[in-house]
Parts: structure tokens; C-alpha cells; sequence
């Protein structure tokens, strides 16, 4: 995948199971800290409708919506629970001093 | 100067669905309390407990109740007995129906499942079709030509409300429904709000039903009796009255096309038994700003929340006096609503989009 990382926050400002929302240009994206230290980012839009999946909730490896309560698996953005039936697209995340950044095309 | 009402299109495929996306009102942005996030993080946590605890009492109740009333079959005594079985059936299986269907009731997805599949069975409201008219009313609350739960339009129309007391309204279309499904087919409407990635399993639910349908009346036939169907199926009809009460409760009497639960939900105050029938749902605005958090935590966030909101109805015969009352003057003017102060550390009402709303509905001779 071609693009360049961006700097997102440094990696304690996303708190561990959570999410919070980057954006950059006129996009938005969502930035995840799993409870396993993991972070993993994707697009910011739910692909139900457009609520920022940034208020919802990181249980484990999965992200719910805060508008309809569809699940999301967040490595991967698979559609895991109705109402989402299209998958989230993710990008690549990488943790250079202390910083996350992302791999936007 | 006398009022000329302009009746409204409530279906999803009428006019009115179009004006509600041109205005801006169609998956919107709506208002929201602001809650810091760590608060919203520990409200929204999810549970198994409180939900294995609640549906172990309900279905012991059941069986105790359905002792009963089996005992009194017969006599008098059956017509409590099943009004007591009927009421347990079907007020906590619309009540489970709804918060397993948010997938908030329990952390564990499976038991959320399980538990949506058999009350929707109960309330006989098919599980997937019902799972999308819920997301979209949580879309478009009571936003006219979008909400396909909306109860009852304006003007009310009684006879829709008074049948739903033993679900003769409802009950009727969804099994209608159920025969329709069965044979691959769906409403215009239920296109709408339903995936084609999901007729499927529409179709193979209505196909179950239907077997549940026929095994129950083959058992009255075997039996001789109606008493089979007095415990499955029947009970979602003649036990209907309180899901009737509480559905009353939750956005009648108030705004249409505004996007503030505020203005269009209505919070009471309700005692622990109704609260256990009704699983919270009681704190209807709380629910609909934040659907994420489970219904055990609802107590919690209404203390959050409510210096953001007007005062609660103090119970439910408050509520439904504020309802019937306010569906009366909406007999004559259809633009009536019940407006509510906000306390002075509330944030202003979004209502702007109910003015144009008025201005439309009300045209001088």
C-alpha cells in the first residue's frame, strides 16, 4: 500500500481498549489501543452510517458503534454484528518515539 | 382563524421520507449530552450478570405463573392467572427483544442472541426485519416518512390504539408478515430499512415461526383444548396491555422532525417491578442519546444526564395522563405538543426544525 504515515498523538493519549478520532484533510479515521497494547486504525465513518465510531466502545479486538451498536473486529475492520454488513477499511499503524502514527494512501 | 390540518404521509414510501432527507433530518447529527469520556466508558462496560440474573427470574416466574394457571384452567381464577402469565410473557419478552437486539443486555454476544431470537418469537415480531425498523428508528426518531415505529400519527387514530390492548392491530400484520416471508416475499415498505444481504434469513425465520405455529395448533387439536396456545403464541395478545402502557410512554404527545431526544423521548419514574418488566427502559431519553449503554447502567447515566433534561414524569399514570391528554388536543390540532422547561444548567433545545414543521401542518382559511 503506497502513502505516507502520519503523525496521529503520542501513545499515551489513547488509553488502553480505546479509540479516538484523527483527521486529517477532509477525512476522518478512527485510532485503536487494544487491552493487549495493540494499536490498529481505520476509517472514522461507521460503514452503516456515518457516526464517528470514535464514541463507541473497544471490547477486546472489537469496536461497537455508539449510533446502532454494529461490531466491528478492529485488526481486521470485518463487519461482525448487524446492523454493519460492510467491512471497515484499516490501515497500517506504526509506534516510532513514543508517537502512533498512520499509513494514509 | 380556524386551523386547516394538512395530513401528513407517515409510510417510508411517501412523499414525506424525501422532504425529511431534503431538510436535513435523514441520518443526521443529533444532539447529544456532553458526558467525558472516561464516564461514558465505565457507563457503557457490558455484564453478564445482571442479565443471567434477570432471565433466570423471568422464565421461573413464567413457569410458576403457567403452574398456576394451568392449575386454574377452568375456573375464574384463570382469568388472573393468565392476565398475571400473559403480562410476564409478553412485557419483559418486548423488553429483552429490544435490549438483546441492541446486543447491550448481555457482554456475551451468544446469550444476546439467543435471548432476541425467542422473544421475538414471544412478541411475535420477526427478529431480523425488526432488527433493521429498530436501527432505522433509532436513525430518524419519530421523524415523519423515515421512523416506521412510530405508534400512531397525527391526528391519533384511537382504534389503532385501543386494538393494541389485546395486539390486534400489530399482531395480525406481523403474522400476515410471517406468511409473506415464508414464501420469499416483503412488504415495499420493509425494503426500505432492510438489506437484500439479509432477505434470507428473513425468510428462514417466518419459516420457523410457522412450524412453531403449526406444532402449538396441532397440540390443540390433539388436546381438544385451546390451552396449548394459552401459553405460547396467544399470550402476546391477551397480555399486551402493559407493553402497551410503556410503548405510550416512550415518544407520544411529543415532537416530530426534530433531532433532540430531549424533545421527542419522554424519561418516568417507575417502580423496581416495572422497571424489571420494562428492563429500565423507563429512561427512554437516556436510551436513545446513548443506545450503547446497557440497560442495567441506565440509573447511572439518567443521574449523568439529567441536568441536560426536563424533569421525568414522576410515574407512569403521570405519563400517560400527559399522553392522552396531549393526543386529545392533537385530535384537534394535530401541531400540539407537550413542551417541557429545561432546568438552567441545560444546554438549549435543537427544536428549529419543528417551527418549519408547524408553519407546514397549519394553513389559515
Amino acid at each position: 500500500m503506497s502513502g505516507e504515515w502520519i503523525e496521529v498523538c503520542a501513545v499515551d493519549e489513547i488509553e488502553e481498549e480505546d479509540v479516538i478520532r484523527f483527521d486529517h484533510g477532509e477525512r476522518t479515521f478512527a485510532v485503536y489501543r487494544t487491552d493487549k497494547g495493540h494499536f490498529y486504525a481505520s476509517d472514522g465513518y461507521c460503514t452503516h452510517e456515518k457516526f464517528h465510531l470514535s464514541n463507541g466502545l473497544v471490547m477486546g479486538n472489537v469496536i461497537e458503534c455508539p449510533k446502532h451498536n454494529g461490531r466491528f473486529d478492529i485488526p481486521t475492520g470485518a463487519a461482525k454484528r448487524a446492523p454493519v454488513c460492510v467491512d471497515l477499511r484499516t490501515y497500517p499503524v506504526k509506534v516510532e518515539s513514543d508517537s502512533v502514527f498512520i499509513k494514509i494512501d | 382563524m380556524a386551523i386547516v390540518v394538512q395530513k401528513r404521509d407517515y409510510s417510508l414510501t411517501g412523499p414525506e421520507g424525501k422532504r425529511a432527507e431534503e431538510r436535513g433530518l435523514a441520518a443526521a447529527e443529533w444532539y447529544a449530552t456532553p458526558i467525558p469520556r472516561a464516564k461514558m466508558k465505565e457507563l457503557m462496560k457490558r455484564k453478564d450478570g445482571p442479565a443471567i440474573r434477570d432471565t433466570l427470574i423471568w422464565f421461573a416466574t413464567l413457569i410458576v405463573l403457567g403452574y398456576l394457571a394451568y392449575l386454574s384452567w377452568g375456573t375464574w381464577w384463570s382469568i388472573l392467572a393468565f392476565f398475571a402469565y400473559g403480562t410476564f410473557y409478553a412485557s419483559p419478552g418486548d423488553s429483552r427483544w429490544h435490549e438483546c437486539g441492541h446486543g447491550t443486555a448481555f457482554k456475551t454476544q451468544w446469550m444476546n442472541d439467543v435471548v432476541y431470537q425467542i422473544a421475538s418469537f414471544m412478541v411475535l415480531r420477526s427478529a431480523t426485519p425488526w432488527r433493521w425498523s429498530h436501527a432505522r428508528h433509532h436513525t430518524d426518531t419519530i421523524i415523519v416518512g423515515r421512523d416506521p415505529e412510530i405508534l400512531t400519527e397525527r391526528p391519533p387514530i384511537w382504534k389503532i390504539i385501543v386494538m393494541q390492548i389485546f395486539h390486534l392491530y400489530g399482531g395480525p400484520i406481523e403474522i400476515k408478515r410471517f406468511f409473506l416471508h415464508t414464501v420469499g416475499r416483503m412488504e415495499v415498505q420493509e425494503k426500505e430499512y432492510i438489506p437484500p444481504t439479509e432477505h434470507h434469513k428473513v425468510f428462514r425465520e417466518a419459516r420457523v415461526y410457522l412450524l412453531i405455529f403449526a406444532a402449538v395448533i396441532a397440540a390443540c387439536i390433539y388436546t381438544g383444548s385451546i390451552l396449548p396456545a394459552m401459553f405460547i403464541v396467544l399470550p402476546s395478545f391477551y397480555g399486551n396491555l402493559i407493553v402497551l402502557l410503556f410503548g405510550m410512554t416512550q415518544h407520544l404527545g411529543l415532537y416530530e422532525d426534530v433531532l433532540d431526544h430531549r424533545l421527542n423521548s419522554r424519561t418516568v419514574y417507575m417502580n423496581r417491578v416495572f422497571r424489571f418488566l420494562y428492563w429500565n427502559m423507563n429512561y427512554h431519553v437516556e436510551h436513545h442519546m446513548f443506545p450503547m449503554v446497557p440497560y442495567h447502567a441506565l440509573p447511572k447515566l439518567h443521574q449523568e444526564m439529567k441536568s441536560d433534561c426536563p424533569e421525568a414524569r414522576p410515574g407512569l399514570w403521570a405519563a400517560l395522563k400527559e399522553v392522552i391528554g396531549a393526543l386529545r388536543k392533537q385530535k384537534e390540532n394535530p401541531a400540539y405538543v407537550v413542551v417541557k422547561p429545561l432546568p438552567p444548567t441545560a444546554q438549549p433545545y435543537m427544536h428549529d426544525f419543528d417551527k418549519q414543521t408547524e408553519q407546514r401542518s397549519q394553513m389559515p382559511l
